[in-house]
């Protein structure tokens, strides 16, 4: 499969500290990244100059063969969408408007009715049609993420009237999710990338990355470490070095499989 | 995407709901009572004309038949209908303009004033009370009538420009820079004010007090076409940003990623509530309060959603501007109260009343 998305040489430094430094990285199409790396590596970091929101301070990024920063703000938001950490909201607006600002404005042809039904839609597929009429802000952190996650979903449906070949980008997604719900924004996760989606994930839970991602990238200090297959990348070794906690690797199939030793 | 059809909401009342489906329905009550406000400010005052008579009067107007009618015509024509029109324009300004701030700064408390165009007009106006007589008027003869607005208006645009250029680096405005160096200079010119008027004789601290407690009483016609092109474009303009400010309630990382111009929607957000806000204060001082209550009520009644919003609270400022300013002039004729005092007595009550109205609180 090709690439879509390239990372050259991408630096980022904020008032003499390096964030980033130097990574290159290439993304196949279609393919479930998942970002892993001990706090501080630089995991928002790349995803967020890998998504466009931050100018990198040296190298770029390749999206579709285009520079990122040559890309206007709203024909990238066709391209791509980003699911934030957590969002807080300021204004009173109900779950199924806030699915509807993932549609607002996007989209080619799409008629008022069309952009209901794409909202609509997102909601289900995110398990939170029931609520659709609710008040975002009295929301439970948890629901807020599903929502959040069907305006993702409801971005992304509107944007391929205009670009098929889309990225997702989602910056620790189930963070305040439980486990049901966790395990079904992954397994959306994968599921549109078995449609020909490309998904980039951070993510903290590595028994959770070493069983949904199609490839891992590990990131210390700034650093790109290593980048590949989940089994060649999630070694007890590897990760002992990276995370710096003592792990024995089971090996059991399918996935690999670690236990920490305190 | 408006409100949306959704009946599955279990907090709120179901008539809110059935308002927030139907924006038509809110503008058409807006307009409706605008109307109607309108027509009892061109009739009541200290010489009541009465409606039938206030419509042949306006028609006449229309077709061009002037000067016919002797006093009531010039009292409607020459005395209330500019004054009604400035209540309208700045009303309408000021109220839109605050929704527009409030989604800017992410804050329901946020003042259309935020950005420093009120305090700097402050300053300014002060200035050319104060200092106009002695230091201008030497160089250039007896200050012209319009100093005070000019000046008013000039120094709400350049105080703005100047807290937009400290809040910007690097051609990205920070707001909480932007608003916490407002509050800097709400303070600095608080205490410019004071000593400015400290300086003032009797005369100028009677103008200087009589400013900056708002008055629609100087309304003519000169000043209805000075401050028409600059109030009524940005009104029209203001929807254009919807969109925008729609996505910037969820973060102004989350807007650039669903494609909105971020520095751009902010850019012309403030400079159109510099505009807005400069010519509503050159043209009738200060008038508290209009910029937080309407756009609150209308997201309690409607939603908040900025593509009716925006419109929705320039139709209820003008509204509740006009109705206030009929009242500051009739409840105690042949006397007149400055509107700030009444806007401010009245609005401040009600703005409790529709917190306290609501258990649970309100989260910001």
């Amino acid at each position: 499969m090709s690439v879509i998305l390239e990372a050259r040489d991408l630096s980022y430094t904020r008032s003499g500290r390096t964030l980033l430094d130097g990574v290159d990285l290439a993304v196949r199409e279609g393919s479930l990244t998942v970002v892993l790396g001990p706090n501080g590596a630089g995991k928002s970091t790349l995803v967020r100059m890998l998504c466009g929101e931050l100018a990198p301070t040296r190298g770029r990024v390749v999206l579709n063969g285009d520079t990122l920063a040559s890309i206007p703000a709203w024909l990238l938001a066709h391209k791509r969408a980003v699911m934030p950490q957590a969002s807080d909201l300021t204004f009173p607006f109900t779950a199924f408007e806030v699915a509807g600002l993932g549609v607002e404005g996007l989209g080619r042809g799409l008629s008022r009715a069309d952009r209901h039904r794409l909202a609509r839609t997102a909601l289900e597929h995110a398990d939170v049609a029931h609520l659709a009429g609710r008040n975002y802000q009295t929301l439970s952190g948890g629901e807020r993420q599903r929502v959040q996650f069907a305006r993702v979903l409801a971005q992304l449906a509107a944007g391929r009237t205009v670009e098929t070949r889309q990225v997702l980008f989602l910056d620790e997604p189930i963070a305040s999710l439980d486990l049901k719900h966790q395990l079904a924004v992954l397994a959306k996760a994968q599921d549109l990338a078995r449609e020909g989606l490309t998904v980039v994930a951070v993510l903290h839970d590595l028994q959770l990355a070493a069983g949904i991602a199609d490839e891992v990238v590990l990131l210390q200090n700034g650093r790109l470490v290593t980048h590949g297959k989940p089994h060649a990348v999630l070694t007890p070794a590897c990760l002992t070095e990276v995370f710096g906690v003592a792990l024995t690797g089971t090996g059991l199939p399918p996935h690999p499989w670690m236990i920490a030793s305190p | 995407m408006t409100a949306g059809a959704m009946r599955t909401g279990t907090d709120g009342a179901g008539e809110r709901r059935s308002l927030r489906e139907r924006p038509g329905l809110v503008f058409a009550c807006l307009a409706i009572l605008l109307l109607l406000v309108g027509l009892v400010a061109l009739s009541l005052g200290a010489t009541g004309v009465p409606a039938s008579r206030v419509f042949s009067i306006l028609a006449d107007m229309f077709v061009g038949q002037t000067g016919t009618g002797g006093g009531e015509t010039l009292i409607v024509l020459q005395v209330r209908l500019p004054r009604l029109l400035l209540g309208m324009l700045v009303g309408a300004g000021l109220a839109s303009s605050g929704a527009l701030m409030q989604g800017l700064f992410r804050n329901p408390l946020a003042d259309p004033g935020l950005v420093g165009v009120s305090a700097g007009a402050a300053v300014a106006a002060a200035a050319t009370i104060t200092l106009g007589d002695a230091l201008l008027a030497p160089l250039m003869g007896p200050l012209p009538f319009g100093a005070l607005p000019i000046g008013a208006f000039a120094g709400g645009l350049l105080t703005t420009l100047g807290l937009y250029l400290v809040a910007t680096r690097g051609g990205r405005t920070s707001i909480a820079t932007m608003l916490l160096a407002g509050v800097a200079f709400g303070a600095l010119s608080g205490a410019v004010m004071g000593l400015f008027s400290y300086l003032s004789d009797d005369r100028q601290l009677r103008d200087l007090s009589f400013w900056s407690l708002g008055s629609l009483s100087g309304a003519t016609w000169t000043k209805i076409i000075a401050i028409l092109p600059l109030i009524l474009p940005s009104i029209v303009a203001m929807p254009f940003l919807a969109r925008g400010l729609n996505a910037l309630a969820l973060g102004e990382a989350e807007a650039f990623h669903l494609g909105v111009p971020v520095q751009r929607v902010k850019a012309l957000a403030i400079l159109i509530v510099a505009i807005t806000v400069g010519a509503s204060v050159a043209a009738a001082g200060m008038i508290g309060f209009v910029g937080i209550v309407v756009p609150h009520m209308l997201r309690l009644i409607a939603g908040p959603d900025h593509r009716m919003l925006l419109p929705a609270s320039a139709l209820l400022g003008a509204v509740l501007l006009v109705a206030a300013d009929t009242v500051a002039r009739t409840i105690a004729a042949p006397a007149e109260l400055p509107i700030g005092i009444l806007t401010a007595t009245l609005g401040a009550p009600f703005f409790l009343w529709l917190l306290l109205r609501r258990q649970g609180g309100i989260a910001l």
